[in-house]
């Protein structure tokens, strides 16, 4: 089944050739659960655009930099981050009833995983990238995760306390990044552009170079 | 259930493959399994303990040779069928009429009983209006829930090895760690998986040192925090260590010097918030 992953063709599939595989049963169960009256069809569409479109690390990335630029915001965000997200306008919708901030310092690096399964915090990131899913993040995270970091393109460095947060319940936790240095001048907009979705996991840093445009979040 | 969805601290599964541009879902049936998912949460026909138990039942050889929502797929037409909601047999004769590609037959297709309520649900839970129904909704601010730990308690994971779902991985069963902080009273997913009631208890962050989880030669400035409700810990006699090693000479005094000395404090919702309308 995992041949299906790189066929883009899914949308001509009603017309084509049987097939067999997640298209044609997931079309079966949308097909049964709308006729028997247990699922709106206009709702799913709704649901798919808000988590394609309007729910992502940009969200994460507004939290980010608006803790950058306003202490008090942060002393909030880290107090009570499901409060505090409403006020950049995000509200804490599913997956997010229960967010905390962990924030890094030069002394404490912190990541985030979920070994049992994918827990993530859909309010500030949107649903999380395939290698977050996978086994070799889920397995290794815990017990390597500077390993992880380096594979990331990160050396951790010494003497920096690494603490890894396994999303083993209801608790949805997202990472303050450091500010990298040379941003002074940036304004919120602009440093919101330089937060990677990762750097939010914590699974590498925010960077910063002048010559450099700014770069949207992977 | 001691299956292979636990996989904190396994070898073997190779170098983690980022994907440059990766785009939210990689095929449309993905978009309609996400919605159908969510939405039959919001309508309360499963819960999400029941949804992730639905998951790690699959054969474990099956469940490594397949994607994310493919696991998501198994899941959700096993708990339909298993609640009644649809038959083997609706499945198989929709599937057979759109290989043929024809419109399926109205007429086999029984309404179910509560489809005026559900589908406003799954409205509901589509315009995100409220937390999703079905999901371990917590009961964080019930002050009359106690606690048998705080902050800076030494505890171990209990060793149990229940067939039903849990949510203690076992990388931490049989391992000491401290009560870093009490995140609140949540709804206990073993027994709401099971359908044995919500059996409400605190939930707290506990910290453990690497090289209690993995031995002498990791790291002594690396900690791993998992979130274990409380019937997933004991109390520990012994001292806790925050580099793992094994000496009794620790106090806990001496744990709450050097937690006083951490540089980072995270601390979430105040106790003393109202409690939520959906608990």
């Amino acid at each position: 089944m995992s041949s299906h992953r790189h066929d883009d063709n899914d949308h001509d599939h009603d017309h084509n050739a049987p097939d067999t595989g997640p298209t044609l049963r997931v079309k079966a169960l949308e097909t049964l659960l709308v006729e028997k009256g247990l699922v709106d069809p206009a709702a799913l569409d709704a649901l798919v655009d808000t988590y394609e479109n309007r729910v992502g690390p940009r969200n994460g990335a507004r939290v980010v930099a608006r803790a950058w630029v306003d202490a008090s915001f942060k002393a909030r965000l880290l107090a009570d981050a499901v409060a505090a997200i409403e006020e950049v306008g995000l509200a804490a919708g599913p997956q997010g009833e229960h967010l905390t901030v962990l924030e890094n310092t030069p002394a404490v690096h912190n990541m985030v995983v979920c070994t049992l399964c994918s827990c993530y915090p859909w309010p500030v990131l949107g649903l999380p990238p395939v290698w977050y899913k996978s086994a070799a993040y889920r397995s290794r995270a815990v017990i390597d995760p500077r390993g992880v970091l380096r594979e990331f393109g990160f050396d951790l460095p010494a003497g920096v306390e690494l603490r890894v947060w396994d999303s083993s319940a209801e608790l949805r936790y997202m990472v303050l990044p450091m500010r990298p240095a040379g941003t002074e001048n940036l304004s919120e907009d602009e440093l919101a552009a330089l937060v990677t979705r990762d750097s939010m996991i914590g699974t590498a840093v925010v960077t910063y170079s002048r010559d450099a445009a700014a770069r949207p979040a992977k | 259930m001691n299956g292979i969805h636990d996989m904190g601290g396994m070898h073997g599964f190779g170098p983690i493959v980022r994907e440059r541009d990766e785009p939210v879902f990689h095929h449309e049936w993905e978009r309609r399994m996400f919605a159908l998912a969510i939405a039959m949460m919001g309508n309360r026909t499963f819960n999400v303990d029941q949804y992730r138990q639905a998951i790690e039942r699959m054969p474990p050889d099956q469940y490594l040779a397949t994607s994310y929502y493919e696991h998501w797929l198994f899941a959700f037409e096993r708990l339909l069928i298993e609640k009644g909601v649809v038959a083997r047999t609706e499945i198989d004769v929709v599937m057979a009429a759109l290989r043929a590609g024809a419109r399926p037959p109205q007429a086999p297709v029984v309404k179910a009983e509560n489809a005026g309520d559900a589908v406003e649900s799954s409205k509901e839970a589509a315009g995100l209006s409220e937390a999703l129904g079905g999901g371990a909704r917590s009961l964080r601010y019930d002050e009359s829930y106690r606690a048998r730990f705080k902050e800076g308690d030494r505890v171990i994971g209990r060793n149990r090895n229940p067939v039903g779902h849990t949510r203690i991985p076992r990388y931490v069963r049989g391992r000491r760690g401290v009560i870093y902080r009490d995140w609140g009273v949540f709804i206990f997913p073993d027994t709401h998986a099971s359908g044995e009631g919500a059996n409400p208890q605190h939930c707290y962050a506990v910290e453990f040192a690497a090289r209690e989880l993995w031995g002498g030669e990791y790291p002594a400035d690396e900690r791993v925090y998992v979130d274990l409700w409380e019937a997933y810990l004991e109390a520990d006699g012994e001292a806790y260590s925050r580099d793992g090693k094994s000496s009794k000479s620790g106090s806990r005094k001496a744990i709450a010097q050097g937690r006083a000395a951490k540089p980072v404090r995270v601390r979430g919702v105040k106790k003393s918030a109202p409690p939520r309308e959906d608990a």
